[in-house]
């Protein structure tokens, strides 16, 4: 009944943009087999780039999280200035939107013609999603910490544990763990947040479309890489699902 | 210190805020003891064992334990709670870890015990205790009963000078006490030092060389088992025992 109606619905939807006034001219310019195909092979290769640059940023980002993470939840006078890094570190790269990181970190870190640092705006690109990102997941790791009860703590300080070997040995790994869906679904957005390399000039899917859509006016390529990005998420998104439900069983289970 | 004591507090007292929870505690523990806390709930028992492990500062008064004051803020309370072993009245065992490793994880991590060494004594420590077929399955597979008998093992597991023990039984169904009593008693006859806050008056009856009774944060009298269940001396301690034995 719920499928019927569901289709019923979209059956509705489709008639209304294919009988709008102006689908014919948006069917030549987004719906363009032939311009498809030809632009297919660039926005593939770009596609490349998106992919590895999420491949490229995402161990980086985990680190970056769970090390901003632990930090925060340290206590001790000693660590307070790292404390205060790791505070103004999520704060500003929570607040500043992703694409302004993007863009200022490929036009501006190059302009200050530092030694050493990289002029590919690819890596540049990454390196900004890696900052945008971390601050993210670093708070990501902070709840799933701070949901650990704190008899965990004291039975692994009664123990004879240090606070660094409780944290590694016995928080993590229970925080790690309930943190998993969320931390998809901040990949599942950084998979897409690849795109804003578009912005400073990356041959990426995106721009390589862009590109083509410019010389040839015609955006059918968008659409392409529309499809290649929802071929690239729902996988992963189905897997953040099934994960999600399976550790809710097994916490009902574990609560007999 | 001199004496042979292994545990002893002089004038312990223990605040929160302004209200005392913990007054001129004067314990002595030899070896070999079994103490039994008793009182009603919220006299300081379980605030006395955490104080004992170090898990909480004392305001005032002093703690030796092994010939040395622990209470001195420049002792290494790792160094003391690698000696004492404590279990919680709510079990507090690692979920992600198997039985196994919640009782290799301080031998091999605080101690400096190998794998194979670490796993060998666990698993005659399960087997001990009833629970060989149990060493790889996770926490919360397992009865409350069965968890708390995991939880003394992980807490004996070190070789512990002394065993803190918070209502083991409290959480547990009635039908399931007495197969932690039972290792208990078991601990006990094998000559393991023990101070326990317990419910349990019947087992206090029988296995105590101590028991001290607790109100309002002192020690209002303790003695032997006879002392304090046959002739106690003060009448707080009769109003209590009324409640809680039966007639
Ligand atoms: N962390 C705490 N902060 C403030 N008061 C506490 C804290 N822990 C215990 N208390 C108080 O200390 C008293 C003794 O508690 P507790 O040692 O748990 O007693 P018992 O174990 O005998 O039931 C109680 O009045 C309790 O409310
Ligand atoms: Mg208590």
């Amino acid at each position: 009944m719920a499928t019927l109606a569901t289709v019923v619905v979209l059956g509705v939807l489709a008639v209304v943009v294919v009988t709008s006034p102006g689908w014919p001219r948006v069917k030549a310019t987004f719906f363009d087999w032939s311009h498809a195909r030809a632009a297919f092979p660039a926005v593939w290769k770009g596609f490349g780039k998106n992919v590895a640059s999420f491949l490229i940023a995402e161990p980086l980002i985990l680190l970056i999280g769970v090390l901003v993470a632990v930090v925060r939840s340290t206590t001790s006078a000693a660590l307070f200035p790292l404390r205060l890094i790791a505070v103004v570190y999520t704060d500003l790269f929570r607040g500043v939107p992703t694409l302004l990181v993007v863009l200022l970190c490929g036009l501006g870190l190059p302009a200050l013609e530092l030694q050493g640092v990289p002029t590919d705006t690819f890596w540049l690109g990454t390196f900004a999603l890696v900052l945008s990102y971390g601050a993210y997941v670093a708070e990501v790791f902070r709840a799933g910490i701070d949901s650990i009860h704190p008899s965990q703590v004291a039975s692994a300080t009664a123990l004879g544990l240090s606070n660094g070997q409780a944290m590694r040995h016995v928080v993590l790994p229970q925080a790690t763990r309930r943190v998993v869906p969320p931390l998809l679904n901040d990949f599942i957005s950084l998979q897409k947040d690849t795109a804003l390399l578009s912005s400073i000039f990356v041959f990426e899917a995106v721009f390589t479309a862009q590109d083509y859509g410019l010389y040839n006016f015609n955006y059918t390529p968008f659409v392409v890489v529309a499809v290649l990005f929802v071929a690239l998420t729902v996988p992963l998104a189905r897997f953040t699902d099934w994960l999600g439900r399976r550790m809710m069983r097994r916490e009902r289970a574990g609560a007999r | 210190m001199s004496d042979t004591a292994l545990l002893r507090t002089e004038n312990v007292r223990k605040t929160y805020g302004d209200k005392v929870v913990l007054r001129d505690i004067d314990l002595v523990v030899q070896p070999h003891d079994v103490v039994c806390l008793i009182g009603s709930s919220g006299s300081g028992k379980s605030t006395l064992l955490r104080c004992l492990d170090l898990l909480e500062d004392i305001d005032d008064g002093s703690i030796w334990f092994e010939g040395q004051e622990i209470s001195d803020p420049r002792v290494d309370a790792r160094a003391v709670r690698r000696r004492m072993g404590v279990v919680f009245q709510a079990y507090n065992l690692f979920p992600h870890l198997s039985v196994l490793e919640n009782l290799t994880l301080a031998p091999r991590k605080v101690h400096g015990v190998d794998s194979t060494a670490a796993e060998a004594r666990a698993r005659e420590l399960l087997e001990s205790f009833g629970l060989a077929d149990k060493a790889d399955e996770h926490p919360d597979r397992l009865s409350g009963g069965q968890q708390q008998r995991v939880a003394m093992a992980r807490a004996i597991a070190t070789d512990p000078a002394l065993l803190l023990l918070d209502e083991v039984t409290a959480a547990l169904d009635p039908e399931l006490t007495g197969e932690v009593l039972e290792i208990m008693r078991h601990l006990a006859g094998e000559g393991t030092t023990m101070v326990l806050a317990t419910h349990e008056m019947s087992f206090a009856r029988d296995v105590a060389t101590k028991v001290c009774f607790l109100h309002d944060g002192a020690i209002l009298e303790q003695g032997t088992p006879a002392e304090i269940f046959e002739s106690p001396r003060e009448e707080r301690t009769r109003q209590f025992l009324r409640r809680v034995l039966p007639t």
